[in-house]
């Protein structure tokens, strides 16, 4: 007791206001977010305006003045068949394979969720194509699909369904190789759409799915009726981030079919960049790009309103 | 040490206030304890005086110095958590040495004074163990030490003993009560437990809707509540009271006993109907109804058990009550006290 | 009788849709390792079977991948950038999931679903302004480049990572702290900084991985061999005109896959949790 008594201190010292300042939770606050926020704005929020200038001036690499269009490079654009058939293309893609992948997510999910001996490895294993970078991913690929050297094609073979003179050309033709694009898009997009399963049944209160078992709900009810509009709002984000990574992709086009044959896999990614560095017209290239932004704020907007519905 | 006094306090979330004009004077070394039920605003007219929040408006006086405008380490006060705050990552010695640390207390004295709080709370032994090695009353022991070090203007206690079991909780209070009057310290206190209030306080200010309901000594919250709030909070069972007169009258069950037990002093009579009774071994508590009032109105007596036996109180039979007048409280339509002061 | 047929119908049936699910996925990585290790005579002859060694393996193409390519320097511009990305996101992302968690007020929430958002602004929209900007500040054709692009989504999917587990942290250590005589920021580095490093190392190791994935930026930004990271080496450099050099090509693939499939798989369910945060709750 004697020990604190004597070194006792004067109980509130007078001090300044302003040496208080970063005290105030409001204050510390703003200066943790504003580097974040700075340069989110400097190198997202500028170059997107500046996307949205060179999609309405005449500028190219070759001719870098600043002159205003108007509308124009959009009208060309929307006139151009091949255009139109990018779009095509890009839907295509993007729902075919996020369909894909969201029945092969939902049926693998169910396998996993029960216990059984490796079930650990085969997680991994199955991780596997989300984890890896996807441009090395599609040179594997692409070497599965070799016109002359394919496993794919061999196995075919040597099961007897089809000859090596009617064996199919993957990349060469164009149904094929949009098929090839989905297939590989699918294959890296399932994974999560199994994980995001997962963790959303694991989610879900187990004295929930035990109640509705007690109220005589069989596996296909307990499924669709209890687990599925449980774990919808977390089922919402995976989509998101499944349809706008495919919706604006490139990589895998740009790897495996260089928009080939004839224009077949063109997606909008792939074309704006052909049009906006290849060819260096970048006003066309970036009013390409842009036509992404309709399609990604819809996607975006409607997913955010259901999962806040959701949680009311 | 210091006194805590604050002047009409307000605190507003989203404009509904929380906090609704709070005035008290806690003088130096006193234990005031701020009792309520769960969400009447004591747990944050608390983190207003430790300045984890800022009020809307009033003033708070520490010492007093006016300190709305400091941030907590200027203030100089400590505080227990409900579930203790300790350190995780830091080591017992590491834990209580903290509050010094943070004010550059030169190292030998920092030793001095780990080598006296641990002295005295017993807590040598662990000081190189971390909280997650402890049991709940090493933990309570190291919280208090590491409030205590530094010898804070007050000490501010959230509901220290809410994490506890009940067998821990009545030695932890005992233990609680004794180092704060070992110390002398200015404590505020905040429970919901009256137990704890009653047991503990120096004076207790009942607190509903963000406001002081009363202020007092336990033997002056008890016996003489100012309002029909505080009546039937604090007491258990509570205070029984029926619509009289335009008014209220109460009584407590403890002196709501048979008519035969009463005879020295004047007393009012009721009818009452016994409904169901329980034998709790120290006492027997009966719950029934009065006749001529409000027949949903439950009304229970607490009888030491072993003046009346089992036969005589049987369910359905109307018996003779009666209570002293000196004990009965009178209320006005608007639950005050009626005739008080 | 019939029950236990039926039974063992069952189980081969659930451990065939195993197998299929994992021969999926793992396939093409097998291959990749499979090809990698053929030598060429082995590789480019249709009659041998190519699930197996025909002739004798050979390290003729992990040989030739270090010797005769960039591939160790296309590593390095991969440590190297991928370092200068995580420092840059951890100073600027742990603050700011801090704020967006505790000390924005109602507008975190907003202001969090705001940063989270820019996340999901794709490469393919910002590529033509970028290389611009890149270019102007002379930093085209250049690894730097990618050091300057990368953290732009990077630190909002990790500040969003930070905030969901700074959120589910109990505020009453660092409220204790601040008691005892920390200031905020004192609170902040002496309390959640210490607590917080299981999430602080998910997050170095998410950083890492996104730029090791990132594909689209290098490819515009980069043309140099010795600037390239090495997803963009092994995919544009070892194709010399129509010629795929198959066997290194898959032994780059497969080195540069390896860190980040053990990264995925051992913060997986972190990595999870942070990204549906707040859906599920």
């Amino acid at each position: 007791m004697a020990v604190i008594a004597e070194s006792a201190r004067l109980a509130v010292k007078p001090v300044s206001r302003f040496r208080f300042i970063l005290d105030r939770r409001d204050v510390l606050g703003s200066i943790f977010i504003a580097p974040a926020i700075l340069y989110v704005l400097l190198l997202v929020g500028v170059p997107f305006l500046l996307a949205v200038y060179y999609s309405v001036s005449a500028y190219t690499l070759y001719d870098p003045t600043w002159r205003f269009v108007g509308l124009a490079n959009f009208e060309q654009i929307i006139q151009n068949p091949v255009f139109l058939e990018t779009l095509g293309n890009t839907f295509l893609f993007t729902f075919g394979s996020n369909l894909l992948g969201l029945i092969m997510g939902k049926f693998g999910a169910l396998l996993l969720l029960r216990p059984f001996p490796g079930r650990k490895i085969v997680r991994a294993l199955i991780i596997l194509p989300w984890a890896v970078p996807i441009a090395l991913a599609t040179i594997a690929w692409e070497w599965m699909f070799d016109s002359l050297y394919s496993v794919i094609n061999w196995t075919l073979i040597a099961l007897g369904i089809v000859t090596r003179d009617d064996a199919p050309n993957w990349l060469g033709s164009p149904h094929l190789a949009m098929l090839c694009i989905i297939i590989i898009n699918a294959w890296r997009f399932f994974p999560f759409a199994i994980v995001i399963f997962l963790a959303g049944i694991t989610a879900v209160p187990q004295d929930v799915i035990d109640a509705a078992t007690v109220d005589g709900a069989g596996f296909w009810r307990r499924n669709y009726q209890i687990i599925l509009p449980m774990i919808l709002p977390i089922v919402a984000i995976g989509l998101i981030f499944g349809i706008v990574f495919t919706f604006t992709d490139l990589s895998i086009v740009f790897l495996l079919t260089n928009g080939g044959p004839s224009g077949a896999t063109s997606v909008l990614g792939f074309e704006g960049f052909q049009v906006g560095i290849a060819s260096g017209d970048v006003a066309h290239g970036a009013a390409i790009s842009l036509f992404m932004l309709p399609v990604l704020l819809i996607v975006v907007i409607g997913m955010l309103r259901f999962i806040r519905r959701r949680e009311i | 040490m210091a006194a805590v006094s604050t002047r009409d306090i307000i605190k507003k979330f989203d404009e509904i206030p929380a906090v609704n004009g709070i005035s008290l004077t806690v003088p130096d070394g006193e234990f005031m304890v701020l009792l309520g039920p769960s969400g009447c605003g004591k747990t944050t007219f608390l983190r207003i005086i430790c300045g984890l929040e800022k009020q809307t408006s009033g003033d708070l006086m520490i010492g007093g110095a006016v300190v709305n405008d400091l941030p907590p380490r200027a203030r100089g006060v400590a505080m227990m958590f409900q579930s203790y705050g300790l350190y995780p990552h830091y080591t017992v010695r590491k834990n209580i040495s903290f509050p010094l640390r943070t004010q550059r207390v030169p190292g030998a004295e920092i030793e001095r004074k780990v080598a006296w709080a641990s002295q005295m709370f017993g807590i040598g032994h662990l000081l190189d163990r971390r909280p997650r090695q402890l049991s709940g009353g090493e933990r309570q022991r190291v919280a208090l030490a590491r409030a205590l070090v530094r010898e804070p203007t007050a000490l501010l206690l959230d509901e220290p003993l809410s994490n506890l079991d009940a067998k821990l909780r009545s030695s932890a209070r005992q233990e609680i009560k004794q180092f704060q009057q070992r110390v002398g310290v200015t404590t505020i206190y905040v429970t919901h437990d009256q137990v704890e209030a009653m047991g503990m306080g120096d004076r207790i200010a009942v607190i509903d809707h963000g406001q002081v309901r009363q202020m007092g000594t336990p033997s002056e919250i008890y016996d003489d509540p100012a309002d029909r709030f505080v009546a039937t909070f604090v007491g258990t069972p509570p205070m029984n009271i029926v619509a009289q007169n335009g008014g209220y009258l109460g009584f407590r069950p403890e002196n709501f006993l048979p008519k035969a037990m009463i005879k020295d002093a004047a007393c009012t009579e009721f009818k009452f109907r016994v409904d169901r009774s329980e034998y709790l071994g120290s006492e027997r508590i009966v719950y029934g109804v009065l006749e001529g009032f409000d027949p949903k109105q439950a009304i229970t007596a607490k009888l030491p058990p072993a003046h009346v036996a089992d036969e005589w109180i049987r369910p359905g039979e109307w018996h003779s009550f009666a209570v002293r007048d000196s004990a009965l409280r009178h209320f006005d339509q608007d639950g005050k006290r009626a005739g008080r002061h | 009788m019939r029950r236990i047929l039926a039974i063992t119908g069952r189980e081969t049936a659930f451990y065939g849709a195993v197998a299929f699910f994992v021969i999926v996925c793992a396939f093409p990585f097998y291959w990749m390792l499979i090809t990698s290790l053929k030598t060429n005579s082995d590789l480019y002859n249709v009659t041998n079977i190519p699930f197996w060694f025909t002739e004798a393996p050979t390290l003729e193409h992990f040989r030739y991948l270090f010797e005769q390519t960039l591939f160790v320097r296309w590593l390095l511009n991969s440590l190297v950038i991928g370092l200068c990305v995580t420092a840059i996101t951890l100073v600027t992302a742990i603050p700011a999931g801090y704020s967006l968690a505790r000390m924005s007020g109602r507008n975190g929430e907003a202001l969090g679903i705001g940063i989270f958002l820019t996340y999901l602004v794709p490469p393919s929209l910002l590529f033509l302004p970028l290389s611009r900007i890149v270019a102007d500040l002379g930093l085209q054709n250049s690894m730097w480049s990618l050091v300057l692009v990368y953290p732009t989504f990077t630190i909002p999917f990790c500040a969003w990572l930070l905030m969901g587990f700074f959120k589910a942290m109990p505020p009453e250590i660092e409220e204790a702290a601040i008691v005892d005589g920390c200031s905020l920021f004192g609170a902040f580095m002496r309390m959640t900084v210490p607590l917080s490093l299981p999430a602080i190392l998910t997050v170095v190791i998410f950083t890492f991985t996104l730029t090791l994935q990132e594909f689209v930026y290098a490819l515009t930004f980069i043309s140099s061999s010795d600037q390239k990271p090495v997803t963009l080496g092994v995919v544009t450099d070892l194709v010399r005109g129509d010629v795929f050099y198959w066997g290194e090509l898959m032994a780059g693939a497969l080195i540069a896959s390896i860190p980040v499939a053990i990264a995925y798989n051992l913060f997986l369910d972190r990595f999870i949790s942070g990204i549906t945060g707040g859906a599920v709750k």
